[in-house]
């Protein structure tokens, strides 16, 4: 599925929810449910810090194709992780460089990604394109 | 008075408490990282700036000796309310920010390499960063008072602590995560008895109780007009005279200087030596306003109050289970850390945040105390005297529905 489809479906899910309370507690339902990323990785170095809530990353690169694990230790936190890995992870780095998150203002969770929120999700998002372009310049040269 | 604060009814003197957020009544309950301010505060900030706006202290027109007579009536209201000796020993500054870095700056120009500076483990990264940043150029060394469980200060490990490299102890006057207030006056003894100096960060004390300088004897006092309901960006550091004389300018410009000329210039005063550029004149009128605001309220009654809303949410949160208050110290002012077991804070933040509760939740610039107690951080209400016990009593609810929604 490509990430317009994607980001589209999560905008279809979130549209059925009036309530506030009813949107978070299927995010916290998502967070729940996913550990998302091998204890073995969740090191200081994949650590993004924010002072409410971490979130650790770990990115791999094969085929072309990176694919994201992670989590955090604040629930709502994970739910939201959780949405940004179903969007960014299983794509090519050009993907995921022009990919917009405007969909979280649409789905109403714009205030936990603003960088006041020192949640570690700006971070963290900044991280999957910084690893994008990361892979991109690698294989563009060769390495 | 004391019925106003009981009843509620003071809250009508603050227009933003019957504002809402998300559809609901805010409750706010972050008055240590901020408090509210009452209409006369706001209104003297407006006054000055619609009728008395001038620049003050060298012009001879009526507008420039009118808002000077006003800005130094306010430093003369200050120097009272905390009986301070004079008017040379109340410097304003931005904050209790400014005041510490102005004391570490000035101050520590006349330390030595391997001088020792003795901070709590319970510091504001106010009053930790600016003795960390004078010791690495300085090549000094920083001392750390251990804190107890409890959230009280390890008062042995203190008197241990100090020797005869100790140049200055800079402790706080009330923890604003832990709410411990320390026992700064026998503190202070203590250090004066080897000549040590001491420097108290007051952001959180003057706002809740009677301070008085004399005999708490500190050799410097630092303070935020908007912890105490007065704006924000201006603040006061109290030093003994006789210290201040002594310590050179924090920063140059207009206005602490006496002669200027290429070859030499020779500084002002007290206070003036350590107000460079033109002061903030407006928040001093909204801070003026807001010490008289409490002075008509009483301290006596705002410390009452606070402290009866103190036992009620203790009590509260303690029988709503599954709870852990995180500093429990005998004395403490109207501040409670705490965790919903299990539950992460930002995570039950977030969800009061929606019911119109505004706790903080984090590390409260005091990442050490998370570190020495083994936390991520902690969920803060911390109240003003113009909080209820039915707000609280809508905390406790929104905690139920916290551990409903997380379990």
């Amino acid at each position: 599925m490509k990430i317009r489809e994607t980001i589209n479906q999560i905008i279809t899910e979130f549209n059925n929810f009036d309530d506030w309370m009813d949107k978070y507690n299927y995010l916290i339902e998502m967070g729940k449910s996913l550990p998302l990323i091998e204890d073995k990785y969740k090191t200081e170095n994949n650590l993004i810090v924010g002072c409410q809530s971490r979130v650790w990353l770990h990115a791999s690169y094969a085929d072309s194709i990176i694919i994201f694990t992670a989590d955090s230790d604040a629930v709502i936190t994970k739910g939201i992780v959780y949405l940004l890995i179903r969007v960014f992870s299983g794509h090519t780095p050009d993907e995921i460089i022009e990919a917009q998150t405007e969909f979280i203002d649409i789905i109403g969770l714009r205030d936990h990604l603003s960088p006041t929120r020192s949640n570690g999700l700006v971070s963290m998002i900044k991280q999957i394109k910084l690893y994008a372009l990361a892979y991109k310049t690698k294989e563009s040269l060769n390495i | 008075m004391y019925t106003k604060l009981t009843s509620g009814a003071i809250r009508q003197d603050f227009p933003i408490l019957s504002r809402q957020v998300y559809g609901k009544p805010l409750i706010y309950f972050d008055n240590a990282a901020t408090t509210q301010k009452p209409r006369q505060v706001v209104e003297a900030i407006c006054k000055y700036y619609y009728e008395g706006n001038a620049n003050v202290h060298r012009g001879v027109h009526y507008l420039s000796q009118q808002a000077t007579t006003a800005f130094e009536g306010v430093r003369a209201q200050i120097v009272t309310f905390i009986n301070a000796r004079s008017s040379r020993e109340l410097i304003f500054t931005k904050g209790t920010t400014e005041s510490i870095n102005l004391v570490a700056s000035s101050f520590g120009r006349m330390m030595n390499e391997g001088d020792e500076i003795v901070i709590s483990a319970i510091e504001h990264h106010a009053n930790i960063v600016p003795w960390q940043m004078l010791c690495k150029e300085k090549k000094a060394h920083l001392r750390v008072i251990p804190v107890l469980d409890n959230g009280e200060l390890d008062m042995e490990a203190y008197a241990g602590l100090l020797n005869q490299h100790t140049r200055i102890v800079a402790i706080t006057h009330v923890s604003n995560t832990l709410g411990t207030i320390i026992p700064v006056k026998e503190m202070i003894a203590t250090a004066h008895s080897l000549g040590i100096p001491v420097l108290v960060d007051g952001a959180q004390g003057l706002s809740h109780m009677r301070v008085d300088v004399q005999d708490m004897d500190c050799d410097f006092y630092c303070f935020s007009g908007h912890k105490m309901y007065g704006p924000m960006g201006i603040g006061g550091l109290y030093g003994k005279e006789e210290l201040l004389n002594r310590m050179p300018p924090y920063q140059g410009g207009g206005e602490m200087i006496d002669q200027v000329t290429f070859e030499k210039t020779t500084y002002n005063e007290l206070p003036f030596k350590f107000e460079a550029g033109t002061p903030n004149v407006a928040d001093v009128m909204g801070f003026g306003a807001a010490i008289s605001y409490i002075d008509d309220l009483g301290m006596e009654n705002i410390g009452k109050w606070e402290s009866e809303l103190l036992q009620y949410a203790t009590s509260e949160l303690k029988q709503t289970g599954d709870i852990t208050i995180v500093g429990e110290a005998k004395h403490k002012t109207c501040v409670i850390s705490f965790l919903i077991n299990g539950i992460h804070p930002y995570d039950a933040g977030t969800i009061l945040d929606h019911l119109g509760i505004a706790i903080r939740t984090g590390t409260h610039c005091t990442q050490p105390i998370m570190d020495r107690f083994g936390i991520p951080g902690t969920m803060r209400a911390s109240f003003a005297f113009y909080n209820t016990k039915a707000e609280i009593d809508e905390l406790i609810k929104g905690i139920e529905q916290v551990k409903k929604m997380f379990r």
